[in-house]
């Protein structure tokens, strides 16, 4: 999906919270932070952030999308890794950006942002070369491998991450590569097959009793979460980065 | 809310059909992957090259055109050229005309789905039987195929058991063998009373003029044994260059559509009989179709032409799993339909504008597609279209608004302050839409906005302190 990104200068970042982390999810975004500095990262957080003007690009408005995006580009100056607890915020800016942008005469700065966008799991292990996660995590744990991380590195760097903790049982499930049926604003214009889709992932993941449903998008984990709660059979929901946060609390390595 | 049309018939398909299409689709899947990864190092690659052949073929048509053509008619074969449906359809009836014919026996072909053609030759008074097993349980039950592969993937056997009762073709019984075998018998008298047979192609070989037709059930051979006149339909889009380009091309089309290394038959057709050849049409004609096809590959969608017909895409497709393919209202279903169909619809283009919507982008359609067409990618364009031509969409959330808070930040600040009141006040007495939709099977959880803005201003503070 990508070929041109660059490898991580330095470790200063500039951390890229996501509107969803921003709204409900806070302890994503602080679990995010926790780990990037434990790695040895300076992470600053430009204030001005919105959202990467996915919702508008999906629903196909292409030209409100591209204000967000380039509000985007004014707010992650500079030459830092953007680093963005989120595989599919991190491929609109990688991906859906620059299709976007094609044919605008301010593409290249598009480019410039979309090389230094990077999705957590895939920054540690890619980034900056790490793939062992100390600590400890108890815990049987279905994976849902959130779409937008197809065909990039993130999905494969996730479960590495995840299996080497020790504690840790990934479980397989049934028809694993089928999508929850988030997928954004189609989760609210078509609830019907939504539902459905989401209905069915609940059914193969839960069917192996994990502790905790991870992923790497908060959109997949709301979706599924909420309707496990409607359906009167919540589940643990957890973003990787908070397995790796609490891991590392467990193991007696942050506070 | 208003709703989509392809949610809608989602909700309100009948239990049985979901099943049977949940199931039928989802069934072989574990076959196709394995045959793809166990025989090839690095499946990946022969999907990428295969899509690169392809797509430089279609950027260079001017070329192989005229050059399969020359071919072609150098083998025997005669050429016309069809620019939309209704030149295919009296091309055909043209033919039949000409040499005094009234039956025909037919292959399944997507493109002559696509033409309409039985319909038309029916009411010209001229008898077009299905002769594919599917197909022909779809011309009894006056249905559509849901599927372009497996077009009776929204049917079950008992179905299929009345149908035949129906038709006269043996009392109730639903073992697939005896089905099959009712089919057989029936068929087989079919093909020697016809005068033509009329096929598709799966792949036109530009260098040799050899059309190439991939089946299972051999019956396109009968078609074509049994028959003195063989017309075969194609787009234009299905030229490859060279002879040496088939082994990759076959290779993939066999395990992407059902996980075989090959289909049982796969046909090499050069031309007409010629002396000593006992069997064989001995007229052959090729209808080159473009309906749409040359402004198609106009358009920055052209990628969508080097389909091969595989049903891969539906397969996966989550949402064509719950929606099945009538709901996608054209003749192409599935992500592969949701492209190629609105594109195909000329200035009808808004009526089918909502079926790039349908798919939450997950991309499992082109992680599958043997020719590596980036379907995600294109359902986004043409939604950029659909809005540009201020098609309405009903249920997307309007964007403007919100477009105009992302880029400012203290308004942005502001309404994650204003969101609490989601905490305090009953959500079902919230008038947003999208709200309403969301929580139709999902709760919501608490509004934490600017929580993390505040724990990280403390942070930076504590981590000043530090340094």
């Amino acid at each position: 999906m990508r070929t041109d990104r660059h490898p991580a200068p330095g470790k200063k970042i500039q951390l890229m919270a996501t509107c969803l982390c921003d709204g409900f999810f806070d302890d994503v975004a602080i679990a995010t932070v926790q780990v990037l500095e434990h790695l040895g990262c300076e992470v600053s957080f430009p204030e001005g952030q919105t959202c990467c003007g996915q919702p508008a690009f999906n629903a196909g408005d292409w030209k409100s999308s591209r204000k967000v995006v380039r509000h985007c580009v004014q707010t992650f100056s500079g030459a830092e890794p953007v680093v963005v607890p989120s595989g599919s915020c991190a491929a609109m800016l990688f991906h859906g950006a620059p299709l976007e942008f094609e044919e605008e005469s301010d593409s290249d700065e598009i480019g410039r942002l979309a090389s230094r966008t990077w999705e957590i799991s895939d920054y540690i292990v890619n980034g900056l070369g790490i793939d062992s996660w100390p600590g400890r995590f108890p815990g049987r744990i279905a994976f849902h491998r959130s779409c937008h991380t197809r065909e990039t590195d993130s999905g494969p760097a996730s479960r590495k991450l995840l299996e080497s903790i020790d504690g840790v049982e990934v479980t397989p499930f049934g028809e694993a590569e089928q999508c929850c049926g988030f997928g954004g604003t189609f989760s609210v214009t078509f609830p019907s097959i939504s539902s459905a889709m989401g209905h069915l992932k609940l059914e193969h993941a839960l069917k192996e009793k994990p502790d905790y449903l991870v992923s790497g998008d908060m959109g997949c984990l709301m979706h599924l979460g909420g309707m496990a709660t409607r359906e009167g059979r919540p589940v643990e929901i957890r973003h990787v980065v908070q397995v790796l946060r609490d891991s590392l609390r467990n193991g007696g390595l942050i506070s | 809310m208003k709703a989509q049309p392809i949610d809608v018939f989602a909700r309100d398909l009948e239990e049985e059909v979901r099943h049977a299409v949940l199931d039928g689709s989802s069934s072989g899947y574990d076959k196709r992957l394995a045959s793809l990864t166990s025989d090839f190092a690095d499946p990946d690659l022969l999907r990428r090259t295969a899509g690169r052949i392809k797509q430089h073929t279609l950027e260079n048509l001017d070329t192989y055109l005229p050059r399969v053509e020359e071919k072609l008619i150098a083998n025997g074969v005669r050429v016309h050229w069809a620019t939309d449906a209704e030149a295919a359809r009296r091309t055909v009836l043209g033919i039949m005309r000409e040499n005094g014919a009234d039956k025909i026996v037919k292959s399944k072909s997507m493109a002559t789905e696509e033409i309409a053609l039985t319909p038309f030759l029916e009411k010209e008074g001229i008898e077009s039987l299905e002769t594919d097993l599917g197909e022909f349980i779809v011309q009894i039950d006056h249905d559509h195929p849901s599927h372009i592969v497996k077009p009776i993937i929204h049917k079950n056997r008992r179905g299929i058991a009345r149908s035949f009762e129906r038709e006269g073709l043996g009392a109730y019984d639903d073992r697939p063998e005896t089905i099959t075998a009712r089919a057989r018998t029936f068929l087989r008298k079919k093909y020697l009373e016809a005068q033509v047979g009329l096929t598709g192609a799966n792949f036109l070989v530009a260098e040799s003029g050899r059309m190439v037709l991939v089946t299972n059930e051999g019956n396109s051979r009968f078609c074509l044994a049994g028959t003195d006149i063989h017309i075969a339909v194609t787009g234009i889009e299905k030229i490859i260059p060279r002879e040496r380009d088939l082994p990759l091309f076959l290779s993939l089309l066999g395990r992407s559509a059902t996980g075989q290394q090959l289909t049982v038959y796969t046909e090499f057709i050069s031309g007409p009989k010629v002396e000593g050849q006992p069997d064989g049409p001995g007229q052959m004609h090729l209808i080159l179709l473009d309906n749409r096809r040359t402004e198609l590959l106009a358009s920055k969608c052209r990628d969508i032409l080097r389909c091969i017909r595989c049903g891969a895409c539906m397969n996966v497709c989550p949402v064509y799993r719950q929606a099945s393919g009538h709901a996608y209202r054209s003749v192409y279903p599935g992500p592969v339909g949701a492209v190629l169909s609105p594109l195909l619809a000329g200035n009808k283009f808004p009526e089918l504008a909502d079926l790039p919507k349908a798919s939450s982008l997950c991309g499992a359609c082109k992680e599958v597609c043997p020719v590596d067409i980036p379907i995600p990618d294109l359902l986004l364009r043409l939604r950029d279209r659909a809005k540009q031509e201020g098609v309405k969409s009903p249920g997307t959330p309007p964007m403007g608004g919100w477009a105009y808070m992302a880029s400012k930040p203290s308004v942005w600040r502001a309404s994650l302050a204003a969101g609490k009141v989601m905490n305090y006040v009953p959500m079902n007495l919230i008038p947003v839409p999208a709200l309403r939709a969301w929580r139709h099977s999902r709760e919501l959880p608490p509004w934490r906005g600017g929580a993390f803005r505040k724990w990280m201003k403390i942070h930076a503070k504590e981590k000043g302190g530090e340094s």
